[in-house]
């Protein structure tokens, strides 16, 4: 039984249609990347998750058992993170989590334990007397994520909890995260940032205009899409002459100035092609290399457009 | 570049259509409301209710009260009860009656006012008028006062000197046919001239001004301002604080605090309660601060202040429950706010009291809650009327207060789920 299931789930605002029947599901320990551009859906799925958003049709299944919109009992072993900084500014890093921890039903000293443990999860230790409103955006990050686990959900959905981080504190973040998932946690994790998907995901979603465009590691991904195509890129010191130009154009290349570029369906051979016109023609090599194709690519092969706009 | 400064803000204007249209309603709105009390005020349509008791019964009485009733800046009231004709008052139920609020002022005719007719100066040992004054309203005990003069001195028997001068006429052993005449003709141009003219203050007419209310209040008018201005400061807190809703949903705090255990009317409810406690500890203050700077006994009426404080803060929360519920953004919700909350303050009593309003305005009141509230802490602090008087209040209040939480609670389902 799956931590978590979407079945067909159809969503629209007005006119405009959010969510284009969406089915996936979440696995044990795994972390599920949701990967999409502005507005295409990411955190309206989420909100259906939470059960915050109610869908025109389709379910939300949390362990086998269908979680009404609306409902928190069916919703207790979910944690969220909101993509807005959703704490109390004004309020203390202790007061926080304080706040959150009594309104997910704990008191007492198994409160004050969980509050500990999140701090010390979240670097806050030592910033626990500060107001929340004068921590670094990067604190108030963790904070935001921490207070979402405090009743130590087997679910946590994160709805990019890195917007407008430095990447230092995100791998901060990444390791919060990891050590989750160590725990045994099941994590969806949205966001617009592909290289945070690579980094951290185990398989990926790409949502796009309300609709799951495809699924799966990024090994899968790449070559459900690129294939085993790769991109190789020749610099050369000076541009090629007109019979080196004729003998890579007929390899299919694309060539401006002094670099070439070459889509080949099986890269090795073509590089060794490429090497030979080289040296037949004395072109002076600066740099070869061969691209890991990456989700960009993946995300521009499906839909013809660039992942950032 | 200063004037693209204020284009740039003409344009976020115009952008808040309600703020928009706000900024300029809520003017007119005001103007609307002052004037319609205010000009209410000099129009002869608002008259001054006066209760009469009649200790004499006699046909002078009589007239003189028909006098009364003819005047058009009163409005005679002969028994408690306007469908119950033959019920009169007396003195006591008159003295009652004007303690309930229900007249400003009442004027009292003593017995043998027709018998020992008029008596210049008032000096001497004969009946003299009492008017019961409620000193709230001191405008209408001296508009009654001087009413009284006039009547009792024109309209009111110029038969009452011939009387005298009968009597005159028997003691003098005779007056001439020319004395009487001139005598007669005095009368008829004392008839003719204007009432103030006829002696200044009480001093013709033997009048006693009785304060029924307030007599052993050190600073009556306290208890008024404390009560108005409390509940108007109360409506203005609450809204703001309805506001944290508002934010909640906008800053995500909403979505996280919905995904805990805490279901969305438990959420409402602590709200509610937090603007209780807080406007509990407003009138609380409010009070206290009246009591140790102006004498407002607040001691000796603690438990009536208690009881109408904890009506009223139940309706004025659920109000502010209901205000940020009405508002999609913090500045629709300030200005929702300030147009409904003067609005209805101004309506209720807050500002100006309202048995001086034009009588339609006095109605709106029944409808708006504030103005229960103001009426209540009235009865406790101003009427000193017992307990049970305060019933009807706090039922009125409590009921609003359910109400408003139950609309309040049906127009926050747009935050619960989308
Ligand atoms: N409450 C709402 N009312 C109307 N339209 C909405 C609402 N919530 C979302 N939408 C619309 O649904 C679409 C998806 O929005 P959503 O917030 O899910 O995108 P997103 O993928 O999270 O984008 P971002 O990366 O910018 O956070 C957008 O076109 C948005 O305008
Ligand atoms: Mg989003």
């Amino acid at each position: 039984m799956q931590p978590l299931q979407i079945e067909d789930v159809v969503k629209s605002f007005g006119e405009r249609r959010a969510l284009d029947s969406v089915s996936l599901e979440l696995r044990e320990r795994e972390i599920l990347g949701m990967l999409g551009p502005n507005g295409a859906g990411k955190s309206t799925l989420v909100r259906t998750m939470m059960g915050r958003v109610s869908p025109d049709s389709g379910s939300v299944r949390i362990f086998g058992q269908t979680a009404p919109a609306g409902d928190t009992e069916s919703r207790r072993a979910v944690g969220v993170v909101p993509q807005e900084i959703a704490l109390y500014p004004l309020l203390t890093v202790r007061e926080n989590l304080g706040v959150f921890g009594r309104y997910h039903g704990l008191d007492g000293s198994a409160l004050e334990e969980s509050v500990n443990k999140a701090l010390h999860w979240a670097g806050l230790t030592d910033r626990a007397a500060d107001v929340t409103k004068t921590l670094s955006g990067g604190m108030k990050r963790r904070l935001n994520i921490a207070a979402g686990v405090l009743h130590e959900p087997r679910i946590l959905l994160l709805d990019e909890p890195t917007v407008g981080v430095d990447p230092q504190s995100r791998e901060r973040i990444y390791e919060m995260i990891e050590s989750l998932r160590e725990r045994g946690v099941s994590i969806l994790y949205t966001t617009h940032y592909m290289e945070e998907a690579e980094r951290l995901c185990d398989r990926i979603a790409i949502i796009d205009h309300g609709r799951i465009i495809a699924m799966g590691t990024q090994e899968a991904l790449v070559s459900q899409t690129i294939g085993g195509a790769r991109e190789i890129v020749l610099d050369c010191d000076m541009a090629p002459g007109a019979a080196a130009a004729a003998a890579l154009a007929d390899r299919g290349a694309s060539i401006d100035g002094t670099r070439i570029v070459i889509r080949a369906e099986k890269p090795a051979e073509t590089m060794a092609e490429i090497l030979a016109v080289a040296a037949k023609n004395a072109l002076p090599i600066r740099d070869l290399s061969m691209k890991r194709p990456t989700l960009e690519n993946v995300f521009l092969h499906l839909t013809g457009r660039e992942l950032r706009e | 570049m200063i004037t693209s400064i204020a284009r740039t803000s003409w344009l976020n204007l115009r952008r808040d259509r309600a703020a928009a249209v706000l900024s300029f309603v809520v003017p007119l709105v005001f103007f609307s409301i002052f004037a319609g009390i205010f000009a209410g005020q000099r129009n002869s349509t608002s008259k001054v209710r006066v209760a009469i008791a009649d200790e004499d019964r006699s046909p002078e009485s009589k007239k003189l009260i028909d006098a009364l009733a003819r005047e058009s800046s009163l409005e005679v009231r002969r028994g408690p009860d306007s469908k119950q004709p033959a019920i009169r008052f007396d003195a006591r139920s008159v003295d009652e009656y004007v303690r309930k609020g229900s007249a400003p002022a009442a004027i009292v005719i003593p017995k043998g006012y027709g018998a020992a007719p008029f008596r210049f100066g008032g000096t001497s040992a004969g009946p003299r008028f009492r008017i019961l004054a409620d000193s709230s309203d001191p405008v209408a005990s001296n508009v009654i006062s001087g009413m009284l003069q006039k009547v009792v001195m024109t309209a009111a028997p110029a038969s009452m000197i011939r009387a005298g001068t009968r009597e005159l006429d028997r003691w003098s052993g005779g007056l001439t046919a020319q004395q009487k005449s001139t005598i007669e003709q005095n009368i008829s141009t004392f008839e003719k001239r204007p009432a103030a003219e006829k002696g200044s203050g009480g001093t013709i007419v033997g009048i006693d001004v009785v304060d029924v209310l307030g007599k052993s209040k050190k600073n009556p008018i306290v208890a008024f301002y404390a009560a108005g201005i409390g509940v108007m400061f109360l409506l203005f807190t609450a809204s703001n604080a309805g506001g944290a809703l508002l934010e909640e949903a906008e800053s995500g705090t909403l979505d996280r605090i919905l995904s805990t255990r805490v279901t969305f009317t438990q959420l409402l409810l602590g709200k509610g309660l937090y603007l209780w406690t807080l406007a509990v500890t407003q009138l609380t203050v409010m009070f206290l601060w009246g009591a140790l700077v102006f004498g407002l006994e607040l001691r000796s009426h603690l438990a009536g202040f208690v009881l109408m404080t904890a009506a009223t803060a139940v309706a004025t929360s659920a109000f502010g429950l209901l205000l940020a519920a009405l508002a999609n953004t913090r500045q629709q919700l300030g200005a929702i706010s300030t147009l409904v909350v003067l609005s209805i303050s101004a309506l209720g009593g807050s500002m100006f009291p309202r048995f001086l309003m034009p009588a339609g305005l006095q109605k709106v009141g029944l409808v708006l809650f504030n103005a229960w509230a103001i009426e209540g802490f009235t009865r406790v602090f101003w009427r000193e009327e017992p307990l049970s008087s305060l019933a009807v209040p706090i039922l009125v209040l409590l009921a609003f207060g359910v109400a408003f939480f139950a609309i309040a609670r049906r127009l926050a389902r747009r935050w619960e789920v989308a």
